[in-house]
């Protein structure tokens, strides 16, 4: 088919396809943008230094001969093409700010424009991590107060910021585990870990040197296999990973009797903080028994995702694990003034060269000061009221992987539509011609078909109806003109791509043409 | 309600009865309810106005580096960054957007991904790079880890004159595998004040190792002496990493010139503020051969139905949400945004741009060494070349220094005494091109003063 007939096929049908915004991506098919070394003019180039104001030395006489560079192959460019060019890739994105992401497990809020404006003061841009402690006193009060924030938060009153993603604090968290364990003369070498559980858990549990023992869940309850795990919990686990709440958005209600069971075989319980959203000012996981927890800033306390990162993945322990903490830590002598705790003969060490992602945790303690203890108690709970009713809205043209009230994501089950050829990525396919990012699919993997769908609390009403009623109408299409749904996405720049091809003939840079 | 929630009162009554509760507290019945609803001891949130200026008088209570004279780097560099760059990654479409798992609606981060990994192998001379790692730091034991899996061994060499703080990440990450990290020295410091190096590690490397880990140039500046590692370690089966400096990589040959199978480096100075040392990126780019191996996301470039060219992630069976436990690593969200600032400052400067910032550089760092050499009770300590950071001896000790420069207004360079006690009146200096020559001429001068 050619674009064109794509695009008719798109709108056959009573579709009602809505490029909501006008956005150019769901415009059609789209001529690709060169990659930027192709744009290259020899000879051309953007902006200068001021004339060098010291004596100039020959370079020969500081780099030995060998050791000189010839050949540098950047592209050349005017301010003006490099301005036009990353604009237009832009363009060929989709983004929170004008549109919205049901995206489970990945918590895609709206992110306050003034936390922009504070982390661009120059007053914290233009510091050296290795600065006098008395010259960053403002950047220490910041660290110091989100380790207030967060152990409020949580119930879990050690905290450290140095890990920057959640991956990073899982690993952190995990590696102390190890640490606590060593430090009183035990070798252990299990970590229990859900099978609905996120990949980074048991890929992480590996990382520090840990076998993963899979827990089964139960079937119709959606939560944890309580007998599973009480058979697989031994004097050899070291901890238990739990998500909480689950990928499937169901609260484990037998987080207290597992944390009770596991302390008494000296095994540490950590909660992926993930989905931390639907617990903010609900719950603190501290309070139910868990020792461990990270928190992705970016998700819950609203770090612009910036296509994959910088987050924030700080790290929230009991008392007892304190000790462990990354060094150095941010803490507060009794004349006010801040400072670096690095004697810390128990810790870890470091994970990050410096102090973690400074810019993006200022954004989150900026966030959290203004959300205050009444926001923090609206958040969470908008989060778990737009989850449902979403799922109210859908529950009449769907099927749930589990039928209950969930906290703030569910599980679409996808299996359905099997029967008239539609598997899940069709359906995230054809949702992006009507305007939306898919939801998260095919996880968790213990959901075959999954579609998780996660709206968080800053989404209104009336975007939640629509997105519903568009997610219903692509269940219509798949029933009614399949083929329109196979096929999709018939409004992007590019249409479905060949990732078996990218995975077989890897083609992962740029390349001088052969001349 | 706050701000950032648009549920008004009364849609969150029709919402609850389209849900078939009539409270939010019905929704959270499998909460244990002695816990339930926290009284937080957090305060009232603050407005936006309220927020703004707390947080700029709280700012300005730091010392903002772009007001006073400054040569501290020891691994943090502060560099030119055009206005160009700040506002194109301030654009919602990449500020705002999620990792790109739906390629149809992601192709502008995919295609700026395949650029940086483009411009990461133009400035390492090596075969591919990921997506980017957190920083150099988590860089260098990824890239340890990485070479204990390409070798099935478990030993690994890192020079005592690679950043601290790289090493002390390194030892983090290796304390999990049961790695054994062994620090060979690589410089002595004499009686005398003056530095010595060491260039042959040859009694180190034998077949029990999986890597060596220079840097270069390394934490005192100097270029290390390669030619030949590469060899001695290929004999064995072992591997050189080596942590790079994109800006150096200006004038001198790249690592992929002498041997290396894997780069790590540190991408964040060249493309935003120092930050105070956060959010950062690394670079990580290795040899063809080593790909099934690598840690992080990957973006290649395919076609769709019609023959159109696109961008995907790609190779994934290495990451962690399809091999769990057998994944390479379990990085997923790294540092995407200051990547993409670091491949607009490049794709900004261009060859001639980017050589001119390390020329600079280095032109200001020895016009201040040979300033400083004239200082009566001060040395230089370089006994190698060196690039745009140097060691001086002073007499006394460099903390010392540190505090008289403070209370001149200067910020002074990195004390070495914190890394070595034998290095107590060592103090590391740098300047880049942003180092005005007035500012070099006031430091010489109070240094004369003490």
């Amino acid at each position: 088919m050619t674009t064109t007939e794509h695009a008719d096929a798109a709108v056959h049908d009573g579709a009602s396809l809505r490029p909501s915004s006008g956005h150019s991506i769901f415009a059609g098919r789209q001529e690709g943008i060169p990659v930027v070394f192709d744009k290259s003019v020899k000879g051309r180039r953007a902006g200068k230094l001021p004339a060098l104001d010291v004596p100039e030395i020959d370079l020969d006489e500081i780099i030995p001969q060998g050791e000189r560079r010839h050949a540098l192959p950047l592209p050349e460019l005017s301010e003006l093409d490099v301005v036009r060019h990353f604009t237009r890739l832009s363009k060929r994105n989709y983004s929170i700010e004008s549109e919205f992401y049901p995206l489970g497990s990945c918590t895609m809020k709206y992110n306050p424009k003034i936390d922009e404006n504070v982390a661009a003061l120059p007053g914290f841009r233009n510091l050296h991590p290795l600065q006098p402690v008395a010259t960053v006193q403002g950047a220490l009060h910041v660290l110091h107060g989100i380790q207030s924030q967060l152990a409020e938060i949580t119930g879990l009153p050690g905290v450290s910021t140095q890990p920057v993603a959640g991956a990073h604090g899982e690993l952190t968290g995990i590696l102390m585990v190890r640490a606590a364990h060593l430090k009183q003369g035990r070798m252990r070498r299990k970590v229990l870990i859900p099978d609905s559980a996120h990949g980074t858990n048991p890929a992480t549990a590996a990382m520090a040197g840990y076998e993963s023992i899979t827990i089964g869940h139960d079937r119709v309850t959606g939560e944890l296999d309580f007998e599973d795990f009480k058979s697989k919990l031994d004097d050899d686990c070291a901890a238990v990973m739990i998500t909480l709440p689950n990928t499937l958005g169901l609260f484990e209600r037998r987080i207290e009797e597992i944390c009770r069971l596991a302390h008494e075989v000296g095994c540490f319980v950590y909660c992926d903080g993930a989905n931390l959203n639907a617990l903010v000012g609900q719950i603190r996981p501290g309070d139910l028994g868990v020792d461990l927890l990270h928190v992705n800033l970016h998700k819950t306390f609203a770090v612009p995702h910036g296509g994959g990162g910088p987050g924030g993945g700080a790290i929230c322990v009991a008392a007892s694990l304190e000790p462990f903490l990354p060094a150095p830590l941010v803490v507060q002598a009794t004349d006010g003034s801040y400072a670096y705790d690095a004697d810390r003969p128990d810790s870890i060490g470091r994970v990050h060269s410096y102090q973690g992602n400074f810019n993006a945790v200022l954004r989150s303690y900026a966030y959290i000061l203004q959300l205050g203890k009444e926001g923090l108690g609206e958040l969470g709970a908008n989060a778990v009221l737009n989850a449902n009713y979403m799922r109210a809205l859908l529950a009449d043209d769907f099927t749930f992987y589990v039928d209950r009230i969930c906290m703030h994501e569910f599980v679409l089950d996808g299996r359905p539509f099997k029967e008239f050829g539609i598997r899940t990525l069709d359906i995230a396919k054809r949702l992006i011609d009507h305007g939306y990012h898919p939801p998260t699919i095919y996880f968790p993997l213990i959901a075959p078909e999954a579609i998780m769908i996660e709206p968080t609390e800053t989404e209104s009403k009336e975007t939640m109806d629509a997105f519903a009623s568009a997610l219903i109408a692509v269940a219509n299409e798949a029933r009614s003109t399949p083929s329109v749904v196979q096929n999709a996405p018939h409004m992007t720049p590019v249409g479905r791509l060949d990732e078996v091809r990218a995975a077989r003939q890897p083609d992962l840079r740029w390349q001088a043409p052969v001349s | 309600m706050s701000g950032f929630i648009s549920t008004t009162p009364a849609e969150r009554d029709a919402m609850l009865s389209r849900i078939g509760v009539s409270t939010i507290d019905q929704l959270f019945e499998d909460l244990p309810a002695e816990h339930y609803r926290p009284d937080l001891d957090l305060p009232p949130g603050l407005s936006e106005l309220e927020t703004w200026q707390l947080l700029r008088k709280l700012s300005e209570t730091n010392l903002d580096l772009e007001r006073h004279p400054n040569f501290l780097g020891a691994g943090a560099y502060r560099h030119f960054v055009p206005a160009a760059i700040g506002h194109l990654i301030s654009r919602g479409e990449f500020l705002t957007s999620y990792t790109p798992y739906q390629p149809e609606v992601s192709q502008g981060t995919l295609q700026a991904v395949y650029e940086w990994q483009s411009i990461v192998c133009a400035l390492t001379g090596m075969d591919i790079s990921n997506a980017s790692v957190y920083d150099a730091g988590t860089g260098t034991g990824e890239a340890a880890r990485m070479a204990c899996a390409l070798t099935r061994r478990r030993r690994v060499l890192v020079l005592d004159t690679v950043n601290p703080r790289y090493r002390e990440v390194l030892a983090t990450y290796a304390s999990g595998p049961d790695i054994d990290v062994e620090t060979v020295p690589a410089f002595t410091a004499r009686p005398d004040g003056t530095l010595g190096r060491v260039t042959d590690f040859s009694s180190k490397i034998d077949s029990s190792v999986a890597c060596m880990i220079i840097q270069q140039p390394n934490f005192l500046g100097w270029m290390e002496q390669v030619e030949g590692l590469s060899d001695a370690l290929s004999s064995v089966g072992a591997i050189l990493v080596v942590i790079a400096d994109p800006v150096s990589l200006g004038v001198i040959r790249p690592p992929g010139a002498y041997g290396a199978g894997i780069v790590v480096g540190e991408g964040k100075w060249t493309g935003g503020p120092v930050d105070f040392g956060g959010p950062l990126v690394g670079m990580f780019a290795c040899r063809k051969d080593f790909v099934r191996q690598m840690p992080g996301r990957i973006v290649g470039s395919t076609i769709d139905g019609d023959g159109r060219k696109g961008y995907v992630l790609t190779l994934a069976t290495r990451e962690q949400h399809i091999r769990r436990e057998k994944a390479t690593s379990n990085i997923c969200t790294a540092e995407a945004l200051i990547a993409l600032a670091t491949t607009i400052y490049f794709c900004h400067l261009g060859p001639v741009g980017l050589r001119e910032v390390a020329e600079q550089s280095i032109q200001k760092a020895h016009y201040l060494a040979s300033r400083i050499s004239q200082v009566p009770g001060y040395t230089v300590q370089s006994t190698a070349p060196w690039l745009y950071e140097f060691p001086i001896h002073c007499p006394k000790p460099a903390a010392q220094v540190n505090e008289a420069l403070l209370a001149a207004g200067i910020i002074g360079g990195y004390d070495l005494g914190l890394e070595d006690p034998a290095l107590a009146h060592s103090l590391l200096l740098c300047c880049t091109e942003v180092t005005p020559r007035s500012d070099i001429d006031r430091l010489v001068d109070v240094l004369g003063s003490l």
